[in-house]
């Protein structure tokens, strides 16, 4: 098998007559930290959602490990390796920071039972309920949340819910995970500690990762590889500070 | 096994068996009263129909509580349970001597005969959302039951009359029905599938995000609501006769979303005591009420129904409310058990805003504040 994780063939989407995102060509490595950047509105959410099922693209493909992926449902993206957490924080507010965790830890091989364990308590469910249990605990120390567990998520502030939201989305145990803005609304100092934690799960969990970010800072200090987009088509591509240098880009971002 | 043992320890609080051992304990209890002879004909009728709307209420709860999908053709379920359960009882009747288990097998037939036409209807029909589903599933109660009344063979319009039985032993089973129904319920949802069924209702984007196959979880939800409806149906069945096709409309439907609504969305503990109280209530004022004031039942009823609204979410009575909560009594007496004052975390969230937001959105109206927040009135004192 090649070293490519994910790559993508002329990705396009139109609405109606609206073409908002064309002939997206990304390709990333195995284990790599990739940047898609971009002024707002540029499509790179879009991108996300069409990788994740969300849209089906109406032009192009996207392979993941050499697999074509493009039609599959969003639960079947996800079990095949695909995992993301959203721009505007998505989680299961009214449920504790631990069930959230679980929710995610659902379709994992090892804690299968039907329902029928379910309603009638047999051996199997105690059994996988009590692993799940110590999974999620494990889970949740990685990102220091495990003192919070028994928190309703909504009562988190703003970067723990953006922590808790990878947490959970390593919980589906991804190949490739997407992380849509992870540094939003975050402090310095909670930006300098997530840029840690994003190496320390890449490594950790032999992941390859694809943000969408519009601080550059964090982008550049981050990601190997980036791609620029601008009203929908591919702007610049390749090394991080090379393709941030490009005179288009800077165009794009500051104007003139 | 002693692996098991371990586990079980390590899941259980003696708060998640809770619901079910006071239902039991409620069951013995009439049971001994039943024995001694304490119950008359009438409260035995209250009791069935208390029995079988707890499981209608708690089923509801499933799909609009937990999943968090409106429909409102519950009756119509429970109409095909009620029909086809005593139906089927009939036809088995001749060949098994034992009547618990013709009356457990015609249970089961009833259940699982409203379970498949929950299939059928919720395969077209979850695709819909919100409001459509519900006008669907509204529909389909009110088609069943005219279905019904059409049917020659259960007896057209004038109802269909089952062989009875006696009304003692069936009201003992009915209730042991009733808590097999909450421990299935219950475990159901403190499971993994009971948390992606929660999930769906929390977030959907994000729980198939997740990898939870939501239109599964959708259609087996209603499937699983739909069979204990025809069970609650059988019940039904067997202490009426005979059964009438009226008594499936759509009020009924609503009447079950009543108590799923009082007793608290999502709360299985809630729909048993609303159940309880509404199927009372309702029952009361239909025993009691003679002459002139019988036509005024539905309005009286109305009225206690609203009452009980207003009390539940009106600010005013947040106080009385917060007096008679179990929780706050709770946590006061650990509080002087301890010795100290325990921080209640939401309390600021009961904190009366309304006031104060009045008094900053017009600044012009007089403060009825008495006493030192009037800067102004020094300022003239000095002249």
């Amino acid at each position: 098998m090649s070293d490519i994780m994910l790559e993508t063939k002329n990705l396009g989407i139109s609405f109606g007559g609206l073409k908002a995102v064309q002939d997206v060509n990304i390709k990333i490595k195995k284990n790599e930290l990739y940047g898609l950047v971009g002024p707002n509105g540029a499509g790179k959410t879009t991108v996300f959602n069409m990788l994740t099922g969300v849209y089906q693209p109406t032009t192009g493909t996207f392979f993941l490990d050499g697999e074509e992926l493009k039609g599959k449902s969003q639960e079947k993206i996800n079990h095949k390796g695909i995992a993301r957490t959203f721009q505007n924080i998505r989680l299961f507010n009214n449920m504790s920071v631990i069930r959230n965790v679980l929710v995610a830890l659902h379709n994992q091989p090892e804690f299968k039972y039907n329902p029928f364990d379910a309603m009638f308590h047999t051996p199997k469910y105690f059994d996988v309920e009590v692993r799940m249990r110590d999974k999620a605990k494990e889970l949740l120390r990685v990102f220091g949340l495990e003192d919070d567990r028994n928190n309703l998520a909504c009562n988190l502030s703003y970067g723990t819910q953006r922590k808790l939201e990878i947490a959970r989305a390593l919980a589906t145990n991804p190949k490739l995970l997407l992380l849509d803005e992870p540094a939003a609304g975050m402090n310095p100092n909670e930006t300098a500690e997530l840029m840690e934690i994003i190496k320390f799960i890449r490594d950790e969990f032999d992941l390859t990762v694809l943000l969408i970010e519009h601080d550059m800072k964090f982008v550049s200090g981050l990601c190997d590889e980036v791609t620029v987009l601008n009203f929908g088509t591919t702007l610049a591509q390749g090394e991080t500070k090379e393709a941030l240098n490009n005179p288009e880009v800077i165009k794009a971002y500051i104007g003139g | 096994m002693s692996n098991l043992v371990s586990n079980v320890k390590k899941q259980f609080k003696f708060k998640n068996i809770a619901t079910w051992v006071i239902v039991a304990a409620a069951l013995v209890l009439l049971v001994i009263l039943n024995e001694a002879g304490a119950l008359n004909r009438s409260t035995i009728g209250l009791l069935s129909r208390i029995a079988y709307s707890i499981i209608l209420a708690v089923s509801l709860n499933l799909v609009v509580g937990f999943l968090g999908e409106l429909s409102l053709g519950h009756a119509g379920f429970m109409c095909l349970g009620a029909y086809i359960g005593t139906f089927a009882a009939d036809m088995i009747r001749a060949s098994i001597d034992s009547k618990l288990l013709v009356l457990i097998i015609s249970m089961l037939i009833g259940g699982f005969v409203a379970a498949v036409f929950g299939l059928i209807i919720g395969l077209p029909a979850l695709r819909l959302k919100g409001d459509y589903l519900a006008i669907v599933t509204l529909a389909f109660g009110e088609i069943v039951r005219n279905i019904f009344k059409n049917l020659e063979i259960f007896g057209g319009a004038m109802g269909y009359s089952s062989k009875t039985y006696n009304q003692k032993d069936l009201f003992v089973i009915s209730f042991v029905a009733v808590i097999i129904v909450l421990i299935l319920i219950q475990n159901l949802i403190r499971s993994k599938h009971g948390r992606a069924i929660t999930a769906i209702r929390d977030n959907e984007i994000a729980a198939k995000a997740m990898g939870i196959n939501v239109t599964f979880y959708k259609l087996f939800v209603f499937v699983v609501a739909a069979f204990f409806a025809g069970i609650a149906g059988v019940i039904y069945g067997h202490f009426t006769t005979p059964v009438l096709y009226t008594t499936f409309s759509y009020n009924y439907s609503i009447e079950i979303l009543v108590m799923v609504v009082l007793g608290g969305m999502g709360s299985i503990n809630g729909s048993i005591i609303a159940a309880t109280l509404i199927t009372f209530v309702n029952f009361t004022l239909q025993s009691k009420l003679s002459g002139d004031l019988a036509a005024l039942r539905l309005l009286i009823y109305a009225i206690i129904l609203i009452i009980v609204v207003i009390f539940n979410n009106a600010p005013a009575f947040k106080p009385i409310k917060d007096k008679l909560s179990i929780q706050n009594i709770k946590t006061k007496r650990v509080a002087k058990k301890k010795g100290v004052i325990v921080n209640d975390d939401a309390q600021w969230n009961r904190i009366e805003t309304k006031v104060k937001m009045d008094a900053i959105l017009t600044p012009d109206l007089p403060h009825e504040h008495t006493g030192n927040d009037k800067p102004d009135k020094p300022a003239k004192e000095g002249k």
